[in-house]
């Protein structure tokens, strides 16, 4: 150390055209005068020791490792069989081939980098000095004069008239916000698409019938008691994501089951179930995620998103989760032909809950 | 005609000479490769989160040639049998051929998708890094910002991409989304019908989406990237406490050679590990959930690992609804809308808050060890305890479905954990501080504990303690305390000869033991 401090101090001095100065001499002179101070620099290794042999070998075979196996990830990318084939086949271990190859070839050059630079370069303890901390109070008010003199040199104060005009550029941000605000805001309520399902437009004179996701009607047959049915309003699209708030849960119930929840309707489902058949919105009223997972046994329904559980023989009620609000029941019936129908649509908004919605 | 000869060896210099007289770099160049970095381990941490996002610019760029984010309906035709002739969106399909159509799109695909797991989880960790041994502090305030937002932009980013493909994880994820901005007082209905162009899904959230994820966040991300380093460069690196460091230095290594050969080494690991997941372990199989159907859902959706926390308080949230005057408050808001909301501007204003609090208005460039500001650490354990209720309530059932717990027992506990444990993690967390401080005095005052215990002629037993320094009449060293670490066991003295070398059995002869016999005192029970 001391003898390091020794040569430091030579350096101060140091003579660039000196014929006798060694390159790291220069070196260490520029770092001093970039405030940076080398205290150790040592070699790792003796030159040409067994050590040092050992590394370069070491640096050697994982660039080795690199090229090898590089060449074998192009290989495999432009000759192992990738296109998909069904059952077991050599194109299923296409992409784990080319993450290996590819893997190993990165693993290579990273050690083999890191390898070089912390085994074979010098190990070194340089300290450099901070200049943090404010600038002079002469260059900060030199600096804060210059800016206040750019408010004289504008004349605001003197101009008056100029202040107020100000105001008046006040609109051109106005009307860059306009553009992308007025183009893109959409108004919720004209028409009314919140509060309206696929099923809008039903009514007991014109009912509109249920359907299976393939087009198909329901008939009350197809579900047996205790089961349940995902249904969509038989209208053009009326299955696609277009109508992502119609999807229904149709439900058969058990008799005693139907029996406990006619006895209990809410005034606002009265004469909305048919028989032991009861029809409640699939999308959960807390996030709006099918709370489609049923329970035969306890008559719960569960959302798999949040866990919110509703009491189907119960209006659907929320028993337990986050959710706050019972799944709207869509009034349903069964027309002269047989088919299940709704006869109106859902009375409450369907879905998760918003401010407007009460 | 004679050919002019070109002296390749005074090339360079010349070229360089050439450059300098165009614009005077010398001086500045020198600078940069002077500058020296201090050397930890924690302090890669934050550099596998850029090199990640490297990556995710690399693997994005290429995904981007094939990906289209369209709604439009198409029926689908590529090689993966069993999805044959399903009708599905464009965007849906276009991913599914990047996953078996487009030669090496799958593990880019993969790729893409872990490397932007281990960004966040890089960030997350970095961030609990910085928090814990005070390098937010003045004058680092604003990189410390420039941080959160850059971890609440890479949550959104992330949370984009994985809307992008329409399968059905991604189109349930966008429902939640949408439900979530429904939840906004008064606003709400405004913000989601403007923002999907009419009801969910509507038929242009994919294009926003989509140009928001590759093109408007990577750009801000960029930037704040640059700032970040920017003004890591000029403010310089703070450094551990140690021999020889001080506030007013850096002691490290130059910028050049080593700092720079080890940064594009470790590149290369991160790279290296990222290409191996992408690789061999499967990541969002999209074929197997199928396109999105707002009719179907299945049991166990889980988000990204980033997003669970807040599915998490959105489990745990109790039904309360707010009804007033016909319009209402849903519960959705204040897990959703009003945690993040605090989640972000808290930890922003934090470094203020401990200034006041510690009054303690001035800057450092030395960093604390948790250890030495026990109420910081309680309340990074705090967090930690909080953060991981939400996050494994973000999974409760599949820990329920697992473990065969009740699935409303598991919201409960959470419930109450959420509440219980954050306290008491405070207090744990700042007892171990306490402890560990006081321990390192001990060894300073005392020595360390060499293992060996002395009875004394009057029966007391003691353990002996080996000095630091040369202790003066009572035994005690008067060392003081900096704040790093203080050696423990006897082998950090050198007490231990160097271990036999080997890694699977001894490759050198043990050193013969020391023959020298010493006239050892002899230990007696102290009776007569």
């Amino acid at each position: 150390m001391s003898d390091t401090n020794t040569q430091v101090r030579d350096a101060a001095g140091v003579d660039l055209d000196n014929p006798n100065l060694t390159r790291f001499d220069i070196v260490r002179e520029g770092a001093r005068r970039d405030g940076v101070e080398i205290v150790h620099y040592e070699a790792q290794y003796p030159p040409g020791s067994k050590g040092e042999r050992r590394m370069t070998r070491i640096v050697a075979f994982f660039f080795l490792l690199t090229g090898i196996m590089s060449t074998l990830f192009v290989i495999a990318f432009i000759w192992w069989p990738w296109e998909y084939q069904l059952g077991p086949h050599a194109s299923k271990y296409y992409t784990p081939v080319l993450g290996l190859t590819l893997g190993l070839a990165l693993v290579g050059v990273g050690l083999g980098i890191l390898t070089w630079g912390k085994k074979l370069l010098p190990h070194e303890i340089a300290i450099q000095e901070r200049h943090d901390g404010p600038s002079s109070p002469e260059e900060q008010k030199l600096t804060g004069t210059t800016l206040q003199y750019l408010g004289d040199e504008m004349g605001l104060g003197r101009r008056p008239i100029l202040k107020w005009s100000l105001l008046g550029l006040a609109p051109l941000g106005l009307a860059a916000a306009a553009v992308p605000i007025g183009a893109l805001i959409k108004d919720p309520h004209h028409p009314d698409i919140l509060f309206k399902t696929g099923f809008a437009g039903a009514t007991p004179q014109n009912p509109i019938r249920l359907m299976h996701d393939d087009g198909t009607l329901v008939r009350p047959e197809e579900v047996s008691t205790g089961g349940q049915i995902t249904v969509f309003p038989n209208i053009p699209g009326g299955a696609t994501n277009h109508y992502a708030d119609s999807p229904t849960l149709l439900i058969h119930l058990r008799e005693d089951d139907a029996a406990k929840l006619n006895g209990q309707l809410y005034t606002l489902n009265q004469g909305s179930t048919w028989s032991s058949f009861v029809a409640y919105s699939k999308i959960c009223t807390h996030a709006g995620c099918p709370a489609s997972l049923y329970e035969q046994q306890t008559n719960r329904l569960l959302c798999p998103c949040h866990q919110s559980q509703f009491l189907i023989t119960d209006n659907a009620r929320p028993i337990f989760g986050p959710a706050t609000r019972s799944l709207p029941m869509l009034p349903i019936s069964v027309d002269k032909e047989g088919f299940l129908v709704a006869t109106g649509d859902y009375k409450v908004p369907v879905g998760p809950a918003f401010w407007e919605k009460d | 005609m004679k050919r002019r000869k070109v002296d390749l060896k005074a090339l360079p210099g010349k070229t360089a000479q050439e450059v300098d007289t165009r614009l005077p770099v010398a001086t500045p160049l020198r600078g940069m490769l002077n500058k020296v970095f201090p050397d930890h381990w924690s302090f890669l941490l934050g550099e596998i989160a850029l090199f990640s996002f490297i990556i995710l610019l690399l693997t994005g760029t290429f995904l981007a040639l094939f990906f289209e984010p369209s709604l439009q309906e198409v029926h689908y035709d590529g090689s993966y049998l069993p999805l044959q002739g399903v009708g599905m969106s464009r965007a849906y399909e276009t991913a599914l051929d990047l996953s078996f159509d487009v030669r090496g799109g799958l593990i880019m695909r993969q790729m893409h998708h872990w490397a932007a797991l281990l960004f966040m989880a890089a960030i997350v960790v970095h961030m609990f890094r910085i928090f814990m041994t005070g390098a937010f502090r003045k004058p680092r305030e604003l990189n410390w910002i420039i941080g959160l937002s850059m971890f609440w932009l890479g949550f959104t980013e992330g949370f984009a991409g994985y809307s992008l493909p329409d399968d059905a994880l991604s189109g349930t994820g966008l429902r939640i989304a949408s439900a979530i901005m429904l939840s906004i007082p008064v606003i709400g209905s405004w913000v989601t019908t403007s923002l999907f162009g009419g009801e969910f899904p509507g038929e242009i959230i994919l294009s926003r989406l989509y140009i928001l994820h590759v093109f408007l966040l990577p750009l801000i991300l960029l930037a704040l990237v640059s700032i970040h380093l920017g003004l890591v460069f000029v403010q310089k690196h703070t450094q551990w406490p140690g021999p020889g460091r001080t506030n007013k230095n850096v002691v490290g290594e130059r910028f050049v050679p080593r700092y720079v050969i080890k940064q594009g080494g470790f590149f290369m690991l991160v790279f290296a590990v990222i290409a191996l997941m992408g690789g061999l372990f499967q990541i969002n199989p999209i074929w197997l959930f199928g396109p999105y159907e707002a009719a179907v859902v299945s049991a166990g959706s889980q988000p990204d690992w980033y997003v669970m926390f807040l599915d998490g308080s959105t489990r745990l949230m109790p039904a309360w609804d707010i009804r007033v005057l016909g319009y209402n408050i849903p519960p959705l808001f204040w897990p959703t809308v009003v945690l993040p909301g605090i989640l972000s501007v808290l930890p922003m204003a934090y470094p203020w808050i401990e200034r006041r609090w510690k009054k303690d208005y001035e800057s450092h460039n030395l960093l604390q060890r948790p250890r030495d500001v026990p109420d910081r650490t309680g309340l990074a354990a705090m967090a930690l305890a909080f953060y991981l209720v939400l996050t494994i309530s973000g999974g409760n059932d599949i820990v329920a479905d697992k473990f065969h717990i009740s699935l409303n027992a598991m919201t409960w506990a959470g419930r109450i954990g959420i509440l219980i444990l954050p306290p008491l993690a405070y207090y744990f967390a700042r007892r171990l501080s306490l402890g560990l401080q006081q321990h390192d005095r001990e060894v300073l005052a005392h020595g360390v504990e060499t293992g060996i215990i002395k009875r004394l002629p009057d029966g007391r037993f003691v353990e002996v303690h080996q000095p630091l320094v040369a202790p003066d009449e009572h035994g005690h060293t008067d060392l003081p305390y900096v704040g790093w670490t203080v050696p423990k066991k006897m082998n950090r003295l050198g007490a231990l000869g160097p271990a036999v070398r080997g890694f699977f059995r001894p490759i050198e002869q043990p050193a013969p033991p020391q023959q020298e016999e010493q006239p050892r005192e002899e230990v007696t029970s102290g009776k007569p």
